[in-house]
């Protein structure tokens, strides 16, 4: 089969049951050249790709190779044609060796003996391209650096022309990052693709030859890598700033209510995640922190919640440590929590509404009184969460996974709310949710804030953020690169923020109020 | 063309109740089929188990003898079932109820009156249950163990345990060579209504503890946390759920209701401790279709309970008037079992039978 010279994939259109993931999409790209694929979280950049390597199909829109119409009924027929693709979470048999594992699914190793073979090409490939790899070893036994170049290897010997890797530099150390863009750049002199995705701002204009930008599930510019600076690839990834702030009450910040001090965290595959973070959040205060999501800002949240315990640093409640103690206790003295993924942390699906009404506050009066639960203050406490905070259901009977995401994350809001916290924690409060939802969820947070409460709000939306906060810190690696004003802040400085492309200086200090 | 299950909305209350009693039925319908293969009249083998268990007086006291040690045990089994932790062990469990009862027994016994040495025993057997229980939770929650694997394993540990008792240090020297203990003394033997094996202690006990254990999962704290971890292990923990503490707690209870279990067949039936397998036909394992059987709710474990017993009465019964290998009831439990999950998934899940997508694009 011919090489791939030129692929173009036009007006891609592909919809998740009601929600446009990708609206009129085109790309193009030809031999040799390495296409930086940007965007936030949630932009399409991965929906785009899985379409071109087959995994999903699209509802609009054709795939052109060579100028030929292809059709990719499955990520084999993508293979067939030249186009691999390395997943950001890698799709290795861990037991196995690294040789066992190219050999798995190629199909042109013979039925007997398919080792002897690819144990000779893959020396061949490995030489070629500079990927070192030991193909004795067990895969589990390698670094994320070397896995990776195992996956290189797999895709180069089903003879991929076109490669597409999902925020390859997501696992790796920064020397591993510089091995890695070596080899990219070896392949593409030999006239191989590659489509990388990333929202790293650096590294697309460190590697690649063209840049292409997605926003909410459009093209919002593409250019050559020479013509285009930082400063306008961040603006094209987050947008102008359409919408006005909510109404607030003019209120000066008041006493300091949390304190975090210098903390680190590892996340759960022990990688420092959190490195040496610190702020507070006053009284009368929505305290923002933005990032593409895997940032550590989930770890940090967890670290203040009690789920996670925090490698270094302190955590201060009112001027109290609470650093180390667990979920229970951290509740009990006054911190709520509206958590990420909804459904899978914040609520039981199969219990009842009611039963959920009082999910991490059941062990306290009156909803338990010396152990034996108090169902009928919790069914009233249920009934009158439904009635304050707006949320649609048959009765206080249904099993919870009978509510819509947005009904279900008020009742959550409403528990959380309702137990009166020195300081709420919301996590992705709206996402996924439809526009009223939302409006009404940022409503109750800015209530909460006028009534002297103090939030914590981690979020992917800037514009958000942007709304509602008094105050936005931007989390990129772990760390903090600055905190900005709303009123007078830009939706461009946040956004080379988030791409890690600068450090605002000072850091803490433009601690503007 | 293929199959494609979706889960179904919303399960109505008359569907709760079809579902199962459509399974025991296609259940039944399997196990005749079974009968037919060996030459026998299945209708007719089906009455003979129901009328052998539940159509004599005889019959009935026999099937309320071994339906008290599986409400005991699946009372205890719906417990831990309701938090996902899959407990295989009960066996086990009761096997070392009826361990340090024994021992209890045969120590203070002969000193003490029947009173306090009754009491005594069933909270010796309760500790054992319970110690031998809190191992695998242990396990689980600090290392990770799979509770299957190690509750499965338990059961041959404690196994070889009595039978190394029994035929070792603990050999009753008045048994002239048989693998038992001595007998307890006569005022650690429970009273039994005449001509049954049926101790009006026993069955009040296994009623009694049904019922706490109802009102614990449905009424405490406790149940609650209890069942927030089996349903959401993620917003347990979120929700500030102490697993170990919790984990426990509850093996501590499920294996101290299977160690009740294990005194009751000791000082009720055998009197002395011998192989495992005559101390206990099985309960710990039929237990576990008891409580599936009874919805995980063990007011309902009451009902299955004595329906089970009956099926272990009924199946001893037609071994010998229609000459079936012993095994027999093992056949009908299994299968009985297979269709009740069966039904579980149907109720839980619509089939779809669709045919392939037509291709486009």
């Amino acid at each position: 089969m011919a090489r791939i010279r030129t692929l173009e994939m036009r007006d891609i259109v592909k919809d998740f049951s009601g929600l446009r993931a990708n609206d009129g999409v085109s790309l193009k790209i030809e031999a040799g050249e390495i296409l930086g694929l940007l965007g936030e979280n949630g932009a399409g950049k991965t929906t785009l790709m899985n379409i071109l390597f087959g995994l999903y199909r699209p509802d609009g829109g054709t795939i052109l190779i060579n100028g030929e119409e292809v059709v990719f009924r499955s990520p084999r027929d993508a293979m067939q044609r030249g186009i691999g693709m390395i997943h950001q979470h890698f799709m290795l048999v861990q037991k196995h060796t690294v040789l066992e594992n190219v050999a798995l699914g190629f199909e042109k190793a013979p039925f007997f003996f398919p080792l002897r073979q690819v144990r000779r090409r893959l020396a061949e490939f490995s030489y070629r391209f500079g990927l070192a790899v030991r193909p004795d070893e067990p895969v589990w036994k390698l670094s994320a650096g070397e896995q990776q170049r195992v996956e290189i290897l797999k895709a180069l010997i089903r003879s991929s022309d076109l490669l597409i890797m999902d925020e390859p530099t997501s696992v790796l150390t920064p020397r591993e990052t510089a091995e890695l863009f070596d080899i990219l750049k070896r392949m593409s002199g030999e006239g191989h693709s590659i489509i990388l995705i990333s929202h790293k701002l650096d590294e697309i204009t460190r590697i690649c030859s063209r840049v292409q930008v997605l926003r909410k599930g459009k093209v919002a510019g593409e250019a050559p890598m020479g013509e285009v600076s930082a400063e306008d690839l961040a603006r094209m990834m987050v947008g102008r700033r359409v919408a006005d702030s909510y109404p607030k009450a003019d209120l000066p910040p008041g006493r300091v209510v949390l304190e975090i001090l210098d903390l680190e965290a590892q996340n759960d595959q022990g990688a420092p995640a959190v490195r040496g973070v610190s702020f507070e959040v006053r009284e009368n205060e929505i305290f923002g922190i933005a990032g593409v999501s895997g940032n550590g800002q989930q770890e940090l949240v967890e670290c203040v919640t009690g789920l996670r315990r925090a490698s270094a640093g302190a955590v201060r409640l009112l001027g109290r440590e609470i650093t180390g103690l667990s979920p229970r206790q951290i509740h009990n003295r006054g911190i709520s929590h509206v958590p990420e993924e909804r459904i899978k942390f914040g609520i039981v699906p199969n219990l009842l509404l009611y039963e959920n009404a009082v999910l991490k506050r059941h062990h306290r009066q009156p909803y338990s009184i010396r152990n034996i639960m108090n169902y009928p203050a919790i069914r009233r406490h249920a009934g009158d969460l439904v009635k304050s905070f707006q949320v649609a259901t048959p009765s206080i009977y249904s099993p919870m996974k009978h509510l819509s995401g947005g009904n279900i994350q008020k009742l959550i809001l409403g528990r959380e709310i309702s137990a009166d916290p020195v300081l709420m924690i919301a996590a992705h409060p709206t996402y996924g949710l439809d526009v009223g939802a939302s409006e009404y969820i940022r409503g109750q947070i800015i209530a909460r804030r006028d009534r002297g409460g103090a939030v914590l709000l981690v979020s992917e939306d800037l514009e958000e953020l942007f709304m509602i906060c008094d105050r936005v810190a931007v989390m990129f690696e772990g760390r903090i690169m600055g905190i900005v004003d709303p009123r007078s802040g830009s939706f461009e400085e946040v956004g080379m923020m988030m791409a890690g492309a600068v450090e605002a200086a000072g850091g803490e200090a433009t601690d503007a109020v | 063309m293929r199959f494609e299950s979706v889960p179904r909305a919303g399960t109505s209350r008359v569907l709760e109740i079809l579902a199962p009693a459509l399974s025991l039925l296609a259940g039944l319908a399997a196990v005749g089929l079974v009968f037919l293969l060996k030459g026998l009249n299945p209708l007719f083998a089906l009455g003979e188990i129901f009328r052998s268990s539940f159509g004599s007086v005889f019959g009935l006291t026999e099937t309320v003898t071994k339906a008290l040690p599986l409400i005991l045990v699946g009372s205890g089994l719906a417990l831990t079932f309701q938090a996902k932790f899959w407990n295989i062990g009960a066996e086990s469990q009761l096997l070392l109820g009826a361990v340090f009862s024994t021992w209890v027994g045969l120590t203070w016994g002969p000193s003490l009156p029947g009173p306090v040495i009754v009491p005594l025993m069933f909270l010796a057997g309760f500790l054992g249950g319970a110690l031998w229980g809190m191992i695998p939770a242990a396990l689980k929650i600090r290392l990770g163990i799979n509770e299957v694997i190690s509750t499965l394993m338990l059961n041959y540990i404690a196994a070889e345990l009595v039978k190394f008792l029994v035929v070792g240090p603990w050999k009753g020297a008045s048994k002239h060579g048989y693998p038992y203990t001595d007998d307890l003394p006569a005022q650690a033997i429970l009273w039994l209504f005449p001509g049954t094996r049926i101790s009006p202690i026993l069955l009040v006990l296994a009623p009694a503890a049904a019922a706490t254990l109802t009102f614990l999962i449905f009424r405490t704290r406790f149940g609650y946390e209890v069942r927030v971890i089996g349903e959401n292990r993620e917003a347990a923990r979120y929700a500030g759920i102490d697993f170990f503490r919790t984990s426990l707690l509850f093996m501590a209870v499920s294996g101290g209701l299977a160690g009740l279990a294990g005194t009751g067949e000791l000082t009720a039936i055998h009197h002395h401790l011998s192989y495992p397998d005559t101390l206990s036909a099985g309960y710990g394992f039929t237990a576990i279709i008891v409580a599936w059987l009874g919805r995980l709710n063990p007011l309902l474990v009451m009902v299955s309970g004595v329906f089970l017993a009956g099926i272990i009465v009924g199946g001893d019964a037609i071994q010998m008037s229609l000459g079936l290998p012993a095994v027999t009831v093992q056949v009908f439990n299994g299968i009985i079992l297979i269709f009740l999950i069966m039904g579980e998934f149907f109720l839980r899940n619509r089939i779809r039978w669709v045919r392939r997508t037509p291709r486009h694009g």
